[in-house]
C-alpha cells in the first residue's frame, strides 16, 4: 500500500494560519549532509527534496507528531502544532 | 483560566495525567488536566494490551463499561527471520477467568473514556490547548503557560504526564535530549477483518484474543521488533526499530511494515483485511539508566515522560498509569503539611521503588545498553535458530548427526563458542 493512501486514511486538522510546526534551523547544512535522514526516517514523508529551490522543503500537513526527525537530527525546530490542530486519530 | 489557582495542575490526558487525576479528584482536589489533542487520545498510540491490575484504586469494577477489545488468553513469541520464524506460545485457561489479566485496547477510544471517568471524578480538562513551559518564580514550579492568550495557570504543585517527547522535562532542565540510540520508533496499522475471520483464524472466540511478538531481522538485516494484537474487528499489526538503526540501514518505517505485512507467517493473518488508519509513535527504551530527575520543587514527572517504559514486556501504560497514582498520592500527604519542595514530594521515588515500578525498570537496567553495544543477540541468534529449525527438520538423505554437526560448525562460525557463552551469561547477568 503506498503511503499517501494510508496519510488519506488519517485525521488531520491542518492549521492553514499559524503555518507549519516545523522549521530547519539552518538550511545550508542540508546541503552538506551525506546522510540526509529525514528524507527516508520520516513515517510520512513530510521532509522532501525540492529540486527547483534545490533545499529540503516540509509538508507538515502530513506530520503525525512523533518526534522521530526531531532525534534523529539535530538541524530540526520542532514544535507542537498549535491546540487542537495536527493529527487525530480515530482508533490510536 | 488565569484568575483561579489550581492545587494541581497536570500537563497531558494520557494514562499517566489522566490516573493522577482521578485520584486527586475522588479526593476533592481542584485538579486541571491540559491536553493538546483536540481530545484526549487523539495524539495517542500504543500496541496495545492494556493489564488490568494498574487499575486498582483508580477505576472500580473495571473493565465494565470500559472500551476494551479482547481479553488476552494466549501469546506467542517469535524469532523471525526474512522468511520464516522459530516460535514459542502460552495460551491458558486462567487467563480466561475474570479479572482477566490484560485486555487489548485502542487508545484514542480508551483514553476518551479514562477522561471521561476524570471529568466524573470532578476534574477538569481542558483539550486543544499546548502546555508551552512551566511558571517558575524563586527556582520553583508555580503553574504552567499554555499556547492560550492569558493562558497561564498557577497551580501548588504540576504533574508531567506529557509522553515520549517531554518538551515539558526538557525545559524544566530535567533531562538531557533524546538519544537516538534509546528511542525507537513504531508504525503500525490497523487493520479491519471481520470478527469471524479473526476468530476462525487465531482459533477463539468471544471476546478472547491473541498476542503475537516477533523480533529479528524482517528488513534490510536489521533488528525490528513486531507485534500482532487482534481487536474485535480488527488487527493491531506494528513494527517498531531503535532510531540509530533505521539510520544504520536507511530504513523508511513504512517500507518496514509493508514489508512485515508481506512475511509468509503475517500475510495469512491479515488476507482480505482492509487498512483503516496507519500511526507512528516513539517508545523511550533507554529504561532506568535514562530517566530525568523526577522531582522538584513544585513539580513530579510520570510516565513516558520519566522513561517508564519496561521493553522487554512491552510493559509502558501500566507503568504510567502507576506512576499517576503515587504522584497523586504524594500530593495529598504533601497537602497536609502545605510543602510541596521537593524534599517534600521526593516520598513519590520512595513510593516508586517500593512498587513494580522502580523494581522491574532495575532489573532490566543493563538491558538496552547490552543490546546496543550487541546488536548479534537480537539479529544474529534469531537466523542461527531458523537456520538450524529448518536444517533439523528438513528430511532429505542426510543423517540427524551430520545435521547437528553441520548447525554446530554454522554456529561457531557465525559467533564463536566463546563468544555464545559469553553473549549467554550477559544475557542471564541481565534478565535473570
Ligand atoms: C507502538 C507502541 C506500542 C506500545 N504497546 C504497548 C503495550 O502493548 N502495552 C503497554 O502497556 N504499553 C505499550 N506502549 C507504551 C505506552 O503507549 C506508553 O507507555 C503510555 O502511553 C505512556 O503514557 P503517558 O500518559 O506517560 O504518555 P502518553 O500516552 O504519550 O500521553 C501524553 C499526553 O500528553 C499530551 N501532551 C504532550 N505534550 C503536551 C503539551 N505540551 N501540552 C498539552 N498536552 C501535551 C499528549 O497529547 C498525550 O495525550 C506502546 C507504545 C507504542 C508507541
Amino acid at each position: 500500500m503506498r503511503l499517501e493512501d494510508k496519510l488519506y486514511l488519517i485525521g488531520f486538522k491542518v492549521d492553514e494560519v499559524g503555518g507549519s510546526h516545523l522549521a530547519i534551523k539552518d538550511k545550508s547544512v542540508c546541503l552538506a549532509c551525506e546522510m540526509k535522514q529525514c528524507l527516508y526516517i520520516c513515517p510520512c514523508g513530510v521532509y522532501e527534496i525540492d529540486e527547483i529551490k534545490n533545499e529540503v522543503s516540509i509538508n507538515y500537513d502530513a506530520c503525525v507528531e512523533c518526534g522521530t526527525c526531531r532525534v534523529s537530527c539535530d538541524e530540526i525546530d520542532w514544535h507542537y502544532p498549535r491546540g487542537g490542530f495536527g493529527v487525530a486519530y480515530k482508533f490510536g | 483560566m488565569s484568575d483561579i489557582k489550581y492545587d494541581v495542575a497536570i500537563v497531558g490526558a494520557g494514562p499517566a495525567g489522566l490516573s493522577a487525576a482521578i485520584v486527586l479528584a475522588k479526593a476533592g482536589v481542584n485538579v486541571i488536566v491540559v491536553e493538546r489533542g483536540r481530545f484526549p487520545g487523539a495524539k495517542n498510540v500504543m500496541g496495545g494490551v492494556f493489564y488490568t491490575d494498574c487499575m486498582k484504586g483508580i477505576v472500580e469494577e473495571f473493565p465494565n463499561g470500559a472500551p476494551v477489545e479482547r481479553h488476552i488468553i494466549e501469546q506467542r513469541m517469535w524469532m523471525i527471520d526474512d522468511e520464516s520464524y522459530v516460535g514459542f506460545g502460552h495460551k491458558n485457561a486462567k487467563f480466561d477467568k475474570e479479572p482477566y489479566n490484560c485486555h487489548t485496547v485502542l487508545r484514542a477510544q480508551f483514553d476518551k473514556w479514562l477522561a471521561k471517568q476524570a471529568t466524573d471524578a470532578g476534574a477538569l480538562i481542558v483539550n486543544k490547548t499546548v502546555v508551552t513551559e512551566p511558571i517558575m518564580e524563586d527556582g520553583k514550579v508555580v503553574g504552567i503557560k499554555t499556547g492560550r492568550p492569558e493562558g497561564d495557570i498557577k497551580a501548588n504543585c504540576v504533574i508531567v504526564a506529557d509522553g515520549v517527547n517531554s518538551l515539558m522535562a526538557k525545559s524544566l532542565g530535567f533531562r538531557a535530549k533524546l538519544k537516538k540510540e534509546s528511542v525507537a520508533l513504531a508504525v503500525k496499522e490497523i487493520i479491519g477483518l471481520d470478527e469471524k475471520v479473526i476468530n476462525d483464524r487465531f482459533n477463539v472466540t468471544g471476546s478472547q484474543g491473541v498476542t503475537i511478538e516477533m523480533t529479528g531481522s524482517l528488513f534490510k538485516g536489521a533488528e525490528a521488533m513486531a507485534f500482532l494484537y487482534t481487536n474485535k474487528k480488527s488487527v493491531s499489526l506494528g513494527v517498531g526499530m531503535i532510531i540509530e538503526d533505521m539510520m544504520k540501514h536507511n530504513i523508511n518505517p513504512n517500507e518496514l511494515i509493508e514489508s512485515l505485512k508481506k512475511h509468509p507467517a503475517i500475510s495469512p493473518l491479515i488476507a482480505g483485511g482492509e487498512t483503516k488508519e496507519y500511526l507512528a509513535h516513539m517508545i523511550p527504551e533507554g529504561g532506568y539508566n535514562d530517566m530525568p530527575q523526577l522531582v522538584g520543587d513544585g513539580v513530579m514527572i510520570t510516565g513516558d515522560a520519566a522513561t517508564m517504559v519496561n521493553a522487554v514486556h512491552r510493559e509502558g501504560s501500566n507503568l504510567a498509569i502507576t506512576s499517576g497514582k503515587l504522584a497523586a498520592q504524594t500530593y495529598l500527604e504533601a497537602a497536609e503539611e502545605g510543602d510541596f519542595s521537593s524534599a517534600a514530594l521526593s516520598s513519590y521515588i520512595d513510593k516508586l521503588q517500593e512498587s513494580f515500578v522502580m523494581s522491574d525498570l532495575k532489573k532490566y537496567k543493563a538491558l538496552p545498553k547490552l543490546l546496543q553495544k550487541n546488536r548479534q543477540l537480537l539479529d544474529k541468534y534469531p537466523k542461527l535458530m531458523n537456520d538450524a529449525a529448518f536444517e533439523l527438520l528438513t528430511v532429505d538423505g542426510i543423517s540427524k548427526q551430520e545435521k547437528q554437526k553441520h548447525i554446530w560448525k554454522n554456529m561457531k562460525q557465525q559467533i564463536g563458542f566463546t563468544n555464545m557463552l559469553k553473549d549467554l551469561y550477559k544475557i542471564w547477568r541481565s534478565v535473570g
